[in-house]
């Protein structure tokens, strides 16, 4: 048990502090939570200053440690969240990188980690939902392309991204429908695509539904084997468990402070009961950092692709967000009613947290078959 | 940064796990239950072993350890029921004569009970005009103290009290989720083991994920030292073990109100330590004045 990072990790983290304090006055103001061609321009744009100053990779390359202390400290100092390069950077670079061949690997990592292309993610399907393995969105070999036809849902950044990471079904009569999936990386801007944004509960528009007929995508765009694509799935899964939410716990812990700060400000803080509930939140979230210090441990001694941990970890950070969000509406009173103040919109986005990445119900359930080892039935 | 236990405190986390299981099994328990009195024998056992001189300096006869250790150890107390009043020993080894040893017992007012009193050797603090109360707890003797229930401080001697506590409600909160999960793997009802539906799988999944975040959160108090992350640890130790201990009683169904069934033991116990400082309030005020 040693929490202390080593003299190299805390030289690491001093470099990165100077250069975050350096360039973040210098950026440009937040774009409209709404313009989702602002907001690719400004997440690309601080993509490529990671890029510039050597700091891009650290979500793939660097030790899981090395990227712990790269969340805490952007965290922490407030820098733009990766936005626009989420799937990019947190799913299909990380699958890419350790799925796809030495070509697929310098085709499409450099653009990403230079914030030149931006990937949505083609996983979900209507009627299919948590159920990821009933898609049906089928792809027929033609001569040196797949040939696309079906609909995805739910896909993140569709009206903004260059690629996505696409699930497909190439055996429709395999013996189990986790047999006879493909992962492909298919170009947005092939011909045969329709994506119509879905407005969100929130007003903005996240996701999207997209629209696939009759699409080609090279087989060279393949990523691992054909029918293989479950098992490739899963890598991504992982990391999606793992490790894309480290940084968010470290933002909890900043809105927390605000949140304090605000509540003495306005008087509530006189109430115990809500002192109480964000005092118990601090005990929570601070709790939730330390696994996952617990988890990169682990990553960093068994080779880094995160295991089911992640599942543990997510159930309970989803929960505990949506908490904090109840509890900032709490110490604003009236005034959680206006989208005007700060914290209401997050309030609203918090609410899929508890579905987005496997719902609560299904997290529950890798946890009871695959870490305690209870029976598989529904 | 490596969080994970070094092998040399596997190793000792095992051995305290093995002397326990050898010294102090389901039958030593039950008995303990019937009888109510302190096996002075295995308290002397539980000093040979270096349970009480653990962060004692090796000079001073103490086996050397830190709190992390310690920590380690007291898990392995909790979740194995272990009566007695443990802690305050602990805490006495050096200062009290034969605590380190295990010779004499120790206990010590801890908000507004003092545990195991009729039983003890010497009292650390003022226990003047304590009255004997029916204990919730048959393993836990209690003593209720006049007059204001003092807040309990989380540093210095308090606060390792406050971590060791923690530390006992973690064992107890991993026994009970190890007991439900093995329950449900045998349990049969409508033709198939319970853990297979959804509802009794899902108690037992938060039963898990309530557990590891207080570990994270022990362990991590244990290695920083820190006041507000002992009281936050204890606050969610705290919480793990009862609600472990009721989830575990509900997938138990009728068995878990039993008597012969052990798990009343460890909700029992749980409240028992969840009075003990800091209690919710404090800790979460704690939390909330550090913000």
């Amino acid at each position: 048990m040693d929490l202390a990072y080593t003299e190299e990790e805390e030289a690491f983290r001093a470099r990165l502090r100077d250069w975050l304090a350096g360039v973040l006055p210098k950026l440009p103001p937040k774009p409209d939570p709404l313009d989702w061609p602002a907001r690719r321009a400004y997440d690309c744009g601080w993509q490529r200053a990671l890029y510039e100053a050597g700091y891009a990779e650290v979500h793939w390359d660097a030790s899981p440690t090395r990227r712990l202390i790269f969340l805490e400290e952007t965290e922490r100092a407030g820098a733009p969240y990766v936005g626009a390069n989420f799937v990019g950077l947190l799913h299909a670079g990380p699958t890419i990188a350790a799925e796809g061949t030495a070509e697929q690997r310098e085709r499409w990592l450099p653009p990403v980690l230079r914030g030149d292309e931006v990937w949505c993610q083609g996983f979900s399907e209507p009627e299919a939902g948590s159920d990821l393995a009933s898609l049906r969105t089928r792809a027929v070999r033609d001569g040196d392309a797949y040939v696309v036809t079906g609909s995805k849902i739910w896909t993140s950044h569709a009206e903004v991204a260059d690629w996505c990471e696409l699930l497909v079904r190439t055996d429709a009569g395999a013996a189990s429908k986790h047999r006879g999936i493909t992962w492909l990386a298919m170009p947005m801007d092939a011909p045969g695509i329709t994506v119509r944004p879905l407005r969100t509960l929130a007003g903005s528009t996240e996701f999207a539904e997209m629209f696939l007929d009759e699409v080609r995508v090279p087989v060279e765009n393949r990523v691992g084997e054909e029918n293989d694509g479950w098992r490739v799935t899963m890598v991504t899964l992982s990391f999606e468990r793992g490790t894309a939410f480290v940084g968010e716990v470290v933002a909890c812990r900043r809105v927390l402070g605000q949140l304090a700060h605000e509540a003495r400000k306005n008087g509530r803080w006189d109430d115990p009961a809500v002192r109480r509930r964000l005092g118990r939140l601090s005990a929570e979230f601070r709790a939730l950092w330390r696994l996952t210090q617990w988890n990169v441990s682990e990553a960093e001694a068994t080779g880094g692709v995160p295991g089911t941990g992640g599942s543990v970890f997510k159930l309970h950070y989803s929960h505990a967000r949506q908490e904090l969000y109840d509890a900032a509406a709490a110490v604003l009173g009236p005034d959680a009613l206006d989208l005007g103040r700060e914290w209401n919109l997050d309030r609203l986005s918090s609410l899929s947290y508890t579905i987005a990445a496997g719902t609560s119900q299904i997290q529950r359930n890798i946890v009871a078959e695959r870490i305690l080892g209870l029976p598989k039935g529904r | 940064m490596d969080f994970r236990l070094t092998d040399d405190q596997k190793a000792l986390k095992a051995g305290v796990r093995a002397l326990l299981e050898g010294r102090f099994d389901r039958d030593a328990l039950r008995a303990a239950v019937e009888d109510g009195g302190l096996d002075r024998d295995l308290w002397r056992a539980l000093g040979e072993a270096g349970f009480f001189a653990l962060r004692l300096p090796e000079e001073a006869g103490g086996v050397g350890l830190g709190l992390p250790e310690a920590v380690l150890v007291f898990e392995e107390a909790g979740r194995a029921l272990l009566p007695g009043p443990l802690i305050a020993t602990h805490l006495a080894a050096g200062t009290v004569p034969g605590a380190a040893e295990g010779e004499v017992v120790v206990t010590a007012p801890d908000g507004a009970f003092v545990e195991w009193l009729d039983e003890a050797d010497v009292v650390v603090g003022d226990a003047e005009g304590a009255v004997r109360v029916r204990s919730v707890d048959p393993l836990t003797p209690l003593h209720r103290l006049p007059g204001p229930v003092g807040r309990m401080p989380t540093t210095g001697v308090a606060g390792v009290g406050a971590l060791l506590t923690a530390a006992e409600q973690l064992g107890s909160a991993s026994r009970t989720t190890e007991t439900a999960v093995a329950y449900a793997r045998t349990r049969e009802q409508f033709g198939q083991v319970i853990g297979g539906f959804q509802a009794v799988k899902h108690l037992c999944a938060q039963m898990l994920v309530r557990t590891e975040v207080a570990r994270a959160a022990v362990y991590a108090a244990a290695v920083s030292g820190d006041p507000v992350e002992v009281a936050g640890a204890k606050l969610l130790a705290d919480e793990a073990a009862v609600d472990c201990a009721r989830d575990c009683l509900q997938v138990h169904g009728g068995m878990g109100f039993t008597w012969e069934a052990d798990v009343h033991l460890h909700l029992k116990r749980a409240w028992v330590r969840a009075e003990r400082g800091p209690v919710k309030a404090d800790a979460e005020e704690a939390e909330a004045a550090a913000l």
